[in-house]
């Protein structure tokens, strides 16, 4: 097996695991069950993303792809400071609150 | 012989980031799916980038990509600490079956004083 066709099979494995690996955290988006899940799952989003766009730059050797990768690591990391400042500002919603309601206080 | 080791690169960068989302659908709370994703899925993207810088033939990419692995390295963990230092203040509830917090102060060994 020469080294080409080792690296078109790797591609072609990492692109299968990477497509899983988008799914499984497509699906802990959907389902939450709370906000900080899928912030957290929206930024792990964001990693497969960039794996895509590795593997793909390798394949086609079209380079240009790195320049957004990098721009999209930026946003995303810029996206979950901002969604971290709305959770400490906004508190937990209704449903998430507890029945004493003190806890709330810990966030002012 | 570079091609072997960008395979190899990739091959393992891919099975890091599918742990981090295996992880991340599995793990109890929103603390321990961090845990999961932040270290795993930034470990997992940047080998793969590493991958890329090694395949690039000019030096101006494989330095745009090892810029981004270490931008990637720099601000996953303040993300991932800001994010949970927010759902702790909130009042975000850790899984029943944790066997310590820290940050609580009855049980903490030492006192935190974070105001």
């Amino acid at each position: 097996m020469t080294g080409k066709e080792f690296l078109d099979l790797a591609i072609w494995v990492s692109l299968f695991l990477l497509i899983l690996a988008f799914f499984l955290t497509t699906f802990r988006v959907i389902k939450g069950p709370t906000l900080p899940d899928r912030i957290v799952a929206l930024d792990m989003l964001v990693g497969a993303v960039i794996g895509f766009i590795a593997a793909i730059g390798i394949k086609t050797g079209y380079f240009l792809y790195v320049d957004i990768a990098i721009a999209l690591g930026l946003v995303g990391f810029l996206a979950t400071v901002a969604f971290a400042r709305f959770v400490l500002t906004r508190g937990l919603s209704d449903a998430e609150r507890p029945e004493t309601g003190d806890v709330r206080e810990a966030g002012k | 012989m570079t091609d072997y080791i960008a395979g190899i690169l990739l091959i393992v960068g891919a099975f890091f980031t599918f742990a981090a989302a295996i992880g991340l659908l599995r793990l109890p709370d929103v603390y321990s799916r961090m845990h999961a994703a932040s270290k795993a899925g930034t470990m997992g993207s940047g080998l793969m980038l590493i991958a890329l810088a090694l395949n690039a033939d000019d030096f101006g990419t494989a330095t745009r990509a090892i810029a981004g692995v270490v931008f990637f390295l720099l601000t996953a963990p303040i993300s991932a600490h800001l994010l949970a230092m927010a759902s702790y203040k909130v009042g975000y509830k850790l899984w029943e079956g944790s066997v310590v917090d820290e940050m609580s102060g009855e049980t903490a060994s030492h006192e935190v004083d974070d105001e």
